[in-house]
């Protein structure tokens, strides 16, 4: 890593070390009921929305009824994308006259975009009509997102609350995270990506004449709208094939660095939302603080094996004259004067990566859309290192919570921290408790219960994909064949949506079960959790004394960082160690498949 | 149950309103008033007719060259023939990939083969595939290992190429983002500009 590289990474840290806690408080506030500079102008859209749908704002909902909201508005969503999906062909907007997708793809569409994963088995710019672009997708790219942050916000209440029966309500807090934080962050923020050269039209594509007098048809659309809110919400949905790599997705180094904020702006900022519901900013900055070091680590692996590449192209590079011996001609001994030194320097590995990037930048959008269940790219990550691979795969696998999706990444935070304070309870024997409320066994039994859920259709599809309907649709053969089929699961499973995107994952059998992985994913831990605070509201607070156990400062942090990367070391090392472990050595050995 | 549908219907479809209807609407149209060129993709125009300009591509989108007079961009995995503006994407070959393996070496020696002159080590990204397959840039030694074949085939000095692929080399924007670059189209309309009088401009 250069010293630029290390000026960006700290820049990166400190300007989300600096905005998250400002705008934390701020969401606490819209989604509480307090006034905002907004109100004058949105504040109508709000009580018209209520008044319509026959919502009164002051009801306090149970944690069913919280849920049975989340899914009766979250099935709606996806009857509207879809049926949006399904009738693409005869709907208006479609200007490319793109035909429907298969039913299995639509289905498995939609139930990416509800669940806030974004995976996605078709290629944009190929397959999807103007209209599904921003009505099917970008609609479930905001609420997808807000339905998380609610869900956060009813965990917090959750904790923050004493004795109470309600956890909030639930379409206020749809409808403030949607008017009051996301919309008012993705129309400067659109535009500021823009003014970078991103599109913005509805205009399918242009046509020039190259200098060389080929013509060259160049799709454009709607993109910079779609592309904040891709990355503002953590949904990573690209609106074309390539996603962020895509010059028009993503047109410069700064763009680049604005999206990576995008990713980590709002799940970083809800740790602080979490901080002044329960009035413990040192709890806040502890929890941010174990996000900081194990996002720390993940970059600095990343990028310490991109600059490695791998010994194929460094024999490539340093190759002076004629094809080098060892791979397109055996046998044949080159000349000592076009030989270089036996094992090449390493060159930096720029296979599916962009030169305005580089690839300190990949590395570290990489790490971030995976610790983010974001997904978007802006490389392809079927072409990185093992271990760079490896970081991204683990990533997902810890369950998106460092900083983590939308509202999901701290409710999943906070099962860990349920965790954590049970086994300091065991470690020590006391009862555990959490900021004054005593953890009992329905709270560990739920917690215990999200963690695993997601773990069962990542784990159990892989292998099921490997010995079924797997193998025919790898592009890479070998280990990286398995790692290809690890990582769709993790990454549907997780609720993340990138992928070692080689793999064809259009057919029946990956769609259906890729879909199930990501409403497991997604409901599994939700669902566990708002019973979690639930069950938290509804407890009498006990004063926090010298003999409660902290949970702020170096050891909290230090014993939370172990149990994460323990729980995740033990459920995945072994399908970790079948994939890019192996693969690893195999490169070493100089082996190709 | 039957609150609950309505709830759920009425407010899934004024969200819908505000955030497919206005949303985009009001972003398209502040776009497109501030910043036509940009929002619309870019366009790069040659005046070389009297009647206006011509659209030769986007500044933002790669090119294939395949000419020996102009600069070469990167392998692209856009499309069958690569560099398709319309459908992007990387050849997704890993790590211990054969047929990653064996294109790489194809490769650099088709590069050592047009460019005979440059005896350094070839630079990773000319024989590497980028990840949209429509990368505009390729590294300053990428231009710079090609300016002698550029020269001969034009029968321009090679002094002048030189310092023409210095002049169009990027530095890090805000002195902190991305690494040196040249945007190859930019380049090789600057080419013609010199050789034949064509103007650039957009």
């Amino acid at each position: 890593m250069t010293p630029r590289d290390y000026l960006q990474l700290a820049l990166f840290l400190g300007i989300l070390a600096a905005v998250s806690p400002p705008l934390g408080r701020y969401i606490h506030r819209v989604l509480e009921g307090g006034r905002t500079w907004l109100h004058p102008l949105l504040g109508p859209v709000e009580r018209l929305i209520y008044a319509a749908a026959g919502v009164d704002p002051t009801r306090d909902h149970t944690w069913q009824r919280y849920a049975a909201c989340v899914l009766g508005f979250t099935l709606t969503g996806f009857c509207l994308t879809f049926g949006v999906l399904l009738f693409q062909d005869v709907l208006p907007l479609n200007p490319q006259n793109f035909p429907a997708p298969s039913w299995d793809l639509a289905l498995n569409t939609a139930v990416s975009f509800v669940t806030n994963t974004n995976w996605q088995a078709y290629g944009g710019e190929t397959a999807m009509s103007h209209l599904s672009q921003t009505v099917a997708l970008t609609y479930q790219n905001f609420v997808s997102a807000a339905v998380g942050m609610a869900a956060c916000m009813a965990v917090a209440r959750g904790i923050a609350r004493a004795e109470a029966q309600g956890i909030g309500n639930f379409w206020t807090d749809l409808v403030r995270a949607t008017l009051y934080v996301l919309l008012p962050l993705c129309v400067p923020g659109a535009l500021l990506l823009a003014g970078q050269g991103m599109v913005q039209t509805f205009a399918a594509s242009f046509t020039a004449v190259t200098p060389e007098g080929a013509t060259q048809t160049i799709a454009v659309g709607p993109v910079a709208s779609q592309v904040i809110i891709k990355m503002l919400g953590t949904n990573g949905g690209g609106f074309f094939n390539a996603n962020a790599a895509h010059p028009f997705e993503n047109p410069t180094a700064v763009s680049n660095f604005i999206q990576m904020l995008a990713i980590f702006l709002l799940p970083s900022a809800l740790v602080f939302t979490l901080g002044t519901a329960v009035r413990r900013p040192r709890h806040a900055w502890t929890v941010w603080g174990v996000m900081a070091g194990v996002f720390l680590a993940g970059v600095l692996l990343t990028a310490h094996f991109e600059y490695r590449g791998t010994p194929a192209m460094a024999q490539a590079g340093a190759a002076t004259t004629a094809p080098s011996a060892s791979i397109a001609a055996p046998g044949v001994s080159p000349t000592p004067a076009s030989m270089p030194a036996s094992t090449p320097p390493p060159v930096p590995n720029m296979e599916g990566k962009e030169v305005r990037f580089g690839v300190f930048a990949s590395s570290l959008f990489a790490t971030i859309t995976t610790d983010a269940s974001c997904g978007a790219v802006n490389a392809m990550h079927d072409s990185l290192t093992p271990l760079g691979g490896l970081v991204t795969l683990l990533n997902m696998q810890l369950g998106e919570i460092i900083f983590g999706g939308v509202g999901s990444g701290l409710y999943g935070m906070v099962l860990f921290i349920i965790l954590t304070v049970f086994l300091a309870g065991l470690m020590v024997g006391r009862t555990p408790d959490y900021l004054g409320k005593r953890i009992e066994g329905r709270e560990v039994t739920l917690a215990v219960a999200a963690l695993l859920l997601p773990a069962l259709p990542l784990l159990g599809f892989t292998a099921l994909a490997a010995v079924g309907w797997g193998p025919q649709a790898l592009a890479n053969a070998g280990a990286h064949g398995f790692s290809e089929l690890l990582y769709a699961y993790s990454s549907a499973s997780q609720n993340n949506g990138s992928a070692f995107a080689g793999l064809a994952a259009n057919s029946p059998a990956f769609n259906l079960t890729t879909a199930a992985a990501m409403l497991i994913g997604r409901f599994g831990v939700m669902l566990p959790m708002l019973a979690v605070a639930g069950s938290l509201a509804a407890r009498r607070p006990r004063p926090i004394t010298d003999a409660s156990f902290p949970v702020e400062g170096a050891t909290f942090a230090l014993l939370l960082t172990a149990v994460i990367l323990i729980v995740g070391a033990l459920t995945y090392l072994p399908a970790l160690s079948l994939g890019p472990i192996v693969e690893h050595l195999q490169m070493l050995e100089g082996r190709l498949y | 149950m039957l609150t609950l549908v309505r709830q759920s219907l009425v407010v899934t479809l004024l969200l819908a309103a505000v955030l497919c209807g206005a949303y985009p609407i009001l972003v398209t149209g502040a776009a497109q008033a501030l910043m036509p060129h940009r929002a619309n993709g870019s366009p790069v125009l040659v005046d070389d007719r009297p009647a206006g300009g011509r659209v030769v591509g986007s500044e933002l989108i790669g090119q294939a060259f395949a000419g020996a007079g102009y600069f070469h961009g990167r392998p692209s995995a856009a499309g069958e023939n690569g560099y398709d503006a319309s459908a992007s994407g990387g050849s997704n070959l890993g790590p211990t990939s054969r047929a990653l393996a064996e294109s790489m070496v194809a490769r650099a020696a088709a590069l050592r083969a047009e460019n005979p002159d440059w005896k350094a080590p070839l630079p990773p990204d000319m024989v590497t595939a980028s990840a949209s397959g429509l990368d505009p840039h390729i590294s300053p030694d990428g231009a710079r290992m090609q300016v002698a074949r550029v020269a001969a085939a034009r029968g321009l000095p090679v002094t002048t190429v030189a310092a023409l692929v210095e002049t169009h080399v990027e530095g890090p924007e805000l002195a902190l983002f991305g690494g040196p670059r040249v945007n190859v189209l930019r380049l090789n309309l600057a080419l013609d500009a010199l050789a034949g009088g064509r103007a650039e401009g957009n």
